[in-house]
């Protein structure tokens, strides 16, 4: 018989692994959704700074689409966006819409 | 054979933390146990240990860094009283919840308000619940010889559990008794190589403490930490033994006194069971059957053990140095649900005594003594819960 789950779990809640936050996905918390208009972006890389969960993908110095696996929504990238000339390269839509 | 010596429960509580020289030390001043703390400041500054001292600004804080430096990997150790271990309240949990063995004398006083710095056990009683190992000691001796094995109990593998040792503030705190040290090399043999378990320091397995956990298994943790009490009682007990080869003096769980023949006793916690068991004497000198039960490990509590102890008795008065206002005292309670478990129950009655240092006199005892005589005989209480040593 399998030990009952509290006798394996390790003791004091001390997690052995290391980053397993990833493992924990926060997207399907979103209510709004970032939208990412490329044309209006000046890869000054404000929302990857910004993100508080590490959702802006950046590859060789340059964003691309969001992770949305992780992205909660909240807005702060969309916000702190500067866009080109007063058009913003992050908009907030709702989620299903 | 060790020294024998002329010091306070301070001091010899600040030599038991000499001996055992702890990684970190991490500590708020607050009296009466300022005075502990001070003392090992010194062993520090003069080169006499290793342990690294963290000044912190409140007690708050003191545990934090106690629960830090444990978790890192460290021998770690504090001491407080009173309010500075209220203000370590919510801290207290997560050492315990972390299963982090840190040891920490607790120099009982009172709790404001109204302002009190005198000894009673309203601040180590509040913290009962924190998921800590509680000591208690009669006499200076008792809070040295605890302070040492504490370290071991709380640090065995199968345990890893936080321990409070807890005296009498002044009473035993700032008393001059006559007390047996054990030799340096003794102490260090006994206490052992600190073994680390998951520290933080070891950045080849990174880890992490103190997780959020929710409804899916916070419940199967604190199961855990439940499991991991009911093994405490052995350790003690093993531990007390081998204390018992090294030094010739005897610890349990509780300390009977004059108990195996008795009617009736008085259940009774740290420095007040000494003038108890000068006016048990009196009253067996008398022909009356009286006897003592002065419990050592509060927490985890020795139900079943004490049960057995107390079920030949008529009559048991519980005496309590704090009080659970609006319920009774905490000994008493516990007591009753060891009480519980006999079938022929004696009769329990609780006096509360003591508060912020009020002396605890032979004419309380005796008092005492003479309504359990009455209710052996009648079989008849009056009052369950009552206040002694009240001034008119």
């Amino acid at each position: 018989m399998k030990e009952p789950l509290w006798k394996r779990l390790p003791a004091g809640s001390v997690i052995l692994e290391a980053g397993s936050a990833a493992k924990f996905k926060t997207g399907s918390w979103r209510s709004m959704r970032p939208k990412w208009i490329e044309e209006n972006c000046i890869q000054c890389l404000f929302c990857w700074i910004y993100c508080p969960d590490m959702s802006v993908t950046v590859k060789d110095g340059k964003r691309g689409e969001f992770n949305f696996d992780y992205c909660k929504g909240c807005g702060i990238c969309a916000l702190e966006c500067p866009g080109k000339k007063g058009n913003k390269a992050i908009v907030m839509e709702e989620e299903g819409k | 054979m060790g020294k024998i010596v002329a010091v306070t429960g301070n001091e010899a509580v600040a030599e038991a933390l000499r001996q055992i020289n702890p990684d970190v030390c991490a500590a708020y001043p607050i009296t009466p146990a300022t005075d502990l703390m001070q003392r090992f400041a010194s062993f520090i500054s003069d080169g006499k240990v290793d342990t690294e001292m963290v000044l912190v600004e409140s007690e708050h804080s003191a545990m934090s860094a106690c629960i830090g430096a444990s978790a890192a990997g460290g021998r770690v150790a504090t001491a407080t009283s009173s309010q500075g271990l209220a203000l370590m309240w919510e801290m207290l949990f997560i050492a315990a919840g972390d299963r982090l063995p840190i040891v920490m004398p607790v120099v009982n006083r009172a709790l404001s308000a109204p302002l009190n710095i005198h000894g009673d056990h309203s601040d180590s009683m509040g913290a009962r619940d924190s998921g800590w190992i509680q000591l208690y000691s009669e006499t200076a001796q008792e809070a040295y010889d605890n302070a040492v094995q504490a370290f071991r109990i709380a640090e065995h593998l199968d345990i890893r559990l936080p321990a409070m040792v807890c005296m009498d503030g002044f009473i035993v705190s700032h008393s001059i008794e006559r007390v047996e040290y054990i030799e340096d090399a003794d102490v260090k043999n006994f206490v052992g190589e600190y073994k680390q378990v998951n520290p933080l320091l070891d950045l080849d397995n990174p880890k992490s403490y103190g997780p959020l956990i929710l409804t899916d298994r916070y419940h199967e943790y604190k199961r855990a930490q439940h499991e991991v009490m009911t093994k405490v009682k052995n350790v003690v007990l093993e531990v007390a033994a081998d204390f018992e080869k090294m030094t010739g003096r005897k610890y349990g769980l509780f300390e009977t006194y004059r108990l195996d023949d008795a009617e009736i006793a008085i259940v009774i916690l740290n420095s007040a069971a000494g003038t108890t068991k000068d006016t048990i004497d009196e009253y067996r000198d008398k022909g009356i059957k009286a006897g003592l039960l002065k419990p050592r490990m509060f927490r985890p509590f020795p139900y079943e053990e004490i049960a057995e102890a107390l079920k030949h008795l008529k009559a048991i008065a519980v005496l309590d140095r704090a009080d659970s206002f609006g319920g009774y005292g905490p000994l008493f309670s516990e007591i009753c649900g060891a009480v519980m478990s006999i079938d022929k129950k004696p009769a329990v009655i609780n006096k509360i005594y003591g508060l912020g240092g009020r002396d605890y006199l032979p004419d309380q005892a005796e008092k005492v003594l003479d309504e359990l005589t009455g209710i052996a005989n009648t079989g008849k209480v009056n009052i369950i819960k009552e206040y002694i040593g009240v001034r008119e």
